[in-house]
């Protein structure tokens, strides 16, 4: 999950910005922190070969120096925020080979819901794409506020109940990588890493096919049970009965999942993750 | 038996015995630890004696020396609180590989959350209010603060919303939620618990305590100062004090209003951050950051100001660039409040939004610098004495820089959709946080510690707890660094990648180092404390001061200043000791007049005692207890403001006789400086 080891552009682009950024930084710092030991150093009261200037308390040159290093190097890398911003907004199509896939995802409680609208099929916890092809995702969550991250292709995002935010990415080699939530949502929260299995163009009808003809349906109904807390340590997949089910979602149309089944009523409830185990 | 039951739940709301958590017994240990200690401690007040002068000389107290040096205490004890669970995150980190560690998700999250919340709202920020409590009206010249018996509801309202966290502990749960409790997951259909109300009453009973103190130290530095005082002549200090407070007048009603609204919606159905009926879990993002970018400014601007008087005292040199640090300070001041979309660049805004707020992050990076560079420049052509407050200060930059250059990456819009709440994230904001924030606090601690004391603190073992801190910082805090970039996150009870593993255990080795640092410090003060003969303080002045806090004596009388000092220019005291060798000594003979004090009061006290009270029975739904708190604190106020005699008289012989005393030291120094 290294983000230097970047699998796609985004990340590729990110953590091209991320490493200048570093360096513009470091040609400042490194010099700075030098200064400071060295001077700390060298006027040492014990040092009797440092000068002592105890009227030193003002240089308009050294004020128009000190005020102008930072500045400058804000300029530049305010120039690489602005431009970085605009080129890799999340929201923005990222070309790729072949036909655009659409995933709808759904963060649950504490599982990733992979909605492929476009071939009638959904995954938990597993995401399936072709090598090298434009990946628009569209996400919502079911209750509580997750993000959406695969550390190796790039910008996260966050995923909020009635709420619909975009990514758009390109996995551009194929392999097996591993997603996850970075915001925290609950007691299930680190068991939802997630597999980013990245196959070649051709083998991905192949694999819609197959996916496609498992018997289970993926409906309101099993939505609803499938939102239940709780943690999913197998990969179930679906055929998917309606195409809109995740603007059904999105907007409310089926309600938020709920929270956890109040037990006792003094304050310490059991979880779902808890009962999970 | 539905009528006992109904009987019940009148008399006890949600309380019951399941609120003990005696399957747990981890929080049941340490708190039966932590009671059975403060019952020791109790006791042996009583049996000792100690307690009359416990309470007329600290409890009902309205000197701001000593409100300063318990909510230094109070932030010293929190601070052993949260650094157990760091201890316990450390540890559950390191060994939680695929397997669940030895503590289960709802341990785990409390401990996180409380970590956070107590680490900020009652180390960092009672640490910082102490210190400015304790120094600014010494440094000003003037006899106390503005509002006395305001400034001690303060502090014991800050000590009610520690107890309520601590209090969790034992009587029900803490938050899982993180410290900032982000809806909806903070909502009563996920956290029906009391958890979240724990924290949200904490805060708010707690944040009136930080808000009434800023109100107290915005006019005290803005109507109080000894005459010549003008503002360009107060230390840094006192600027930094003005920026930090007037931030907490403006920033704090905001969280308060924030968690008010949480509280509707939990307690009557209201929808501001719910999924349904059109709540908005960005409003809370925002509202909630709006506080809390600030906030991270109402912590570091303090410590600013206590660099600013640690170099320039250590090197023997005024301030370098004083105008420019203050106009650097007022523009962190400013530029702090439009920058708070930065912790949430991924939640899909647009471009533009989020690199205009990136750009305004950066900014603020352009005065912090100029502090580095004039700290740096205070440093040059100096005479510097290592002392341990001047090791905390260097150490600091280089931390500090650090922290910086981790902060601006993050301001990078493309570089935070990377980095944003992962470990890299955590490891920034506590390089800033340790680095900045606490390293400033030890820094003044030692530095000012003799003034309130009478007595410095052992060398040796300070240097030793810098040494420790400062290598163990970074034993920590670096792996966390490298953990974020190998895409780890925060928060989380258990991980099954094997290459974030090794990292994992260097930062929980970095923490027994961290620890080892901590227990140095507890055993300075202990050395010092028994060799306090050996190291007393007699002149008022050990360091070589600059300003006027060391003018006077150590510990100061009650009054702090026999005559309001007159001010001629910037480093009052330094000035005043040029010119009195310059005239050889201070001869001319004072004529004293009576001087009048506040009188101590239990307002404070009292109020938080009912606020207490309140609290808690508003976590556990106790409505007629909620009704007695309240009454009890209002009935304490209508008695204060009815009073009749607030302040008392110190007769001219007794002010005289005090301030002899410490002019015979002082002269004893003055000719042996002009000997020399």
């Amino acid at each position: 999950m290294n983000l230097l080891d970047p699998q796609g552009p985004v990340a590729a682009a990110n953590s091209t910005i991320l490493i200048d950024s570093v360096f513009i930084m470091l040609a400042i710092v490194v010099p700075t922190i030098v200064a400071i030991l060295a001077f700390a150093f060298w006027f040492r009261a014990s040092n009797g070969k440092a000068r002592y200037q105890p009227d030193f308390v003002y240089s308009g040159r050294v004020e128009m120096v000190v005020w102008s290093i930072p500045a400058l190097t804000v300029i530049l890398l305010g120039g690489v925020a602005w431009i970085g911003s605009h080129q890799l907004d999340p929201a923005a199509p990222v070309p790729g080979t072949g036909s655009p896939v659409r995933i709808q995802a759904v963060s649950l409680d504490w599982k990733w819901l992979f909605i492929y609208p476009d071939q009638r099929i959904a995954t938990v916890n597993t995401l399936t794409v072709p090598a090298g092809a434009e990946l628009n995702f569209q996400l919502t969550s079911s209750s509580v506020m997750n993000t959406f991250f695969i550390p190796q292709l790039g910008s996260m995002i966050y995923t909020m109940n009635g709420m619909v935010t975009k990514l758009n990415l390109r996995a551009d080699n194929e392999g097996k990588l591993q997603g996850l939530s970075a915001h925290f949502s609950g007691d299930g929260f680190p068991d939802m890493m997630f597999d980013v299995n990245v196959i070649s163009p051709l083998a991905f009808p192949d694999w819609v096919a197959t996916t496609a003809k498992t018997d289970a349906v993926l409906d309101e109904a099993s939505y609803r049970t499938l939102m239940q807390q709780g943690i999913e340590k197998g990969r179930p997949a679906y055929r998917l009965e309606d195409p809109r089910l995740f603007d059904l979602i999105a907007n409310q149309h089926i309600p938020p999942g709920p929270g956890p089944e109040l037990i006792s009523d003094a304050g310490r409830p059991h979880s779902g993750g808890h009962d999970a185990r | 038996m539905p009528v006992v039951r109904t009987v019940e739940a009148t008399m006890l709301g949600k309380l019951d015995w399941s609120a003990i958590p005696f399957d747990q017994p981890i929080p049941l240990v340490a708190g039966a630890v932590v009671l059975v200690a403060i019952l020791a401690v109790l006791i042996w007040v009583v049996v000792k004696g100690h307690l009359p002068y416990l309470w007329h000389e600290w409890i009902t107290s309205v000197d701001h020396k000593r409100i300063g040096v318990m909510y230094i205490l109070l932030a010293s004890v929190m601070l052993l609180r949260g650094g157990s669970d760091a201890i316990m995150m450390r540890i559950q980190q390191a060994v939680a590989y695929q397997s669940q560690g030895y503590l289960p998700p709802e341990h785990y999250n409390q401990i996180f959350s409380a970590h956070g919340t107590i680490m900020i709202f009652f180390v960092a920020m009672p640490f910082v209010i102490g210190l400015m409590n304790l120094v600014v009206p010494l440094q000003l010249g003037v006899r106390d603060v503005a509002f006395p018996t305001l400034n001690s509801v303060g502090f014991w309202l800050t000590a009610t919303g520690a107890l309520l966290v601590n209090l969790s502990l034992v009587i029900g749960e803490f938050a899982r939620t993180g410290w900032l409790a982000f809806p909806p997951l903070s909502e009563l259909s996920y956290s029906p618990g009391v958890g979240v109300d724990y924290y949200a009453w904490s805060l708010q009973i707690s944040g009136v305590g930080t808000l009434v103190a800023g109100i107290n130290l915005v006019t005290t530095v803005l109507k109080l100062r000894t005459k010549g005082m003008n503002y360009l002549r107060m230390p840094m200090f006192c600027w930094t004090t003005l920026a930090s407070n007037l931030l907490i007048v403006a920033a704090f009603p905001i969280l308060t209003a924030t968690l008010a609204m949480l509280l509707l919606d939990r307690y009557l159905g209201f929808h501001f951050f719910t999924n349904e009926a059109g709540g908005n879990v960005m409003m809370f993002m925002n509202l909630i950051w709006a506080w809390g970018h600030p906030e991270v400014y109402i912590l570091v601007l303090p410590a600013f100001g206590i660099f600013s008087e640690v170099v320039s005292t250590f090197s023997g040199k005024a301030l370098f660039g004083y105008r420019s640090m203050v106009l650097a300070t007022m523009a962190i001041c400013v530029v702090s409040f439009m920058v708070w979309l930065h912790h949430f660049f991924t939640m899909g805004a647009g471009p533009d939004v989020n690199a205009i707020f990136g750009i305004a992050s950066m900014i603020i990076a352009i005065p912090t610098g100029v502090k580095i560079y004039n700290w740096l420049f205070t440093m040059y052509g100096g005479r510097i004495r290592f002392a341990t407050p001047m090791l905390w200060s260097v150490g600091f930059m280089v931390t500090f820089i650090i922290g910086g250059l981790t902060g601006v990456l993050l301001a990078v819009p493309p570089a935070d959709f990377m980095l944003h709440n992962s470990m890299f994230l955590v490891a920034h904001f506590h390089n800033v946080i340790i680095g900045g924030v606490l390293f400033g606090a030890f820094a003044g601690f030692e530095y000012w510690f003799p003034k309130a004391f009478g007595f410095r603190l052992d060398e040796r073992w300070g240097k030793a707890a810098f040494w420790f801190t400062f290598l163990g910082f970074f034993a920590t805090f670096v792996p966390l660094y490298v953990a974020g970039m190998l895409g780890m996150t925060r928060r989380m009870q258990h991980y099954d990648v094997a290459a974030w593993r090794p990292w994992m255990i260097v930062a929980a080795f970095g923490m027994a180092v961290l620890t080892i640092g901590v227990v140095c410090q507890i055993v300075q003060l202990v050395v010092s404390i028994r060799n306090r003969e050996a190291l007393r303080d007699r002149t008022g002045d050990p360091w070589d001061g600059r300003s006027l806090e060391w003018a006077t004596s150590s510990p100061p009388p009650v009054f702090n200043f026999a005559f309001n000092p007159d001010v001629r220019g910037e480093d009052a005291y330094w000035d005043m000791k040029a010119r009195a060798q310059q005239q050889s000594l201070e001869h001319e003979v004072p004529e004293y007049r009576d001087i009048e004090m506040p009188r101590n009061s239990p307002t404070g006290f009292v109020c938080a005692f009912f606020a207490t009270i309140m609290g808690f029975a508003l976590i556990w739904h106790i409505w007629w207890m909620v009704i007695l708190g309240g009454l009890g604190a209002f009935a304490t106020f209508v008695v204060f403001a009815w009073r009749d005699h607030d302040e008392y008289v110190i007769p001219a012989e007794e002010v005289a006789r005090i301030d002899r005393v410490n002019l015979e030291e002082r002269r004893g120094l003055v000719s042996m400086a002009g000997a020399t």
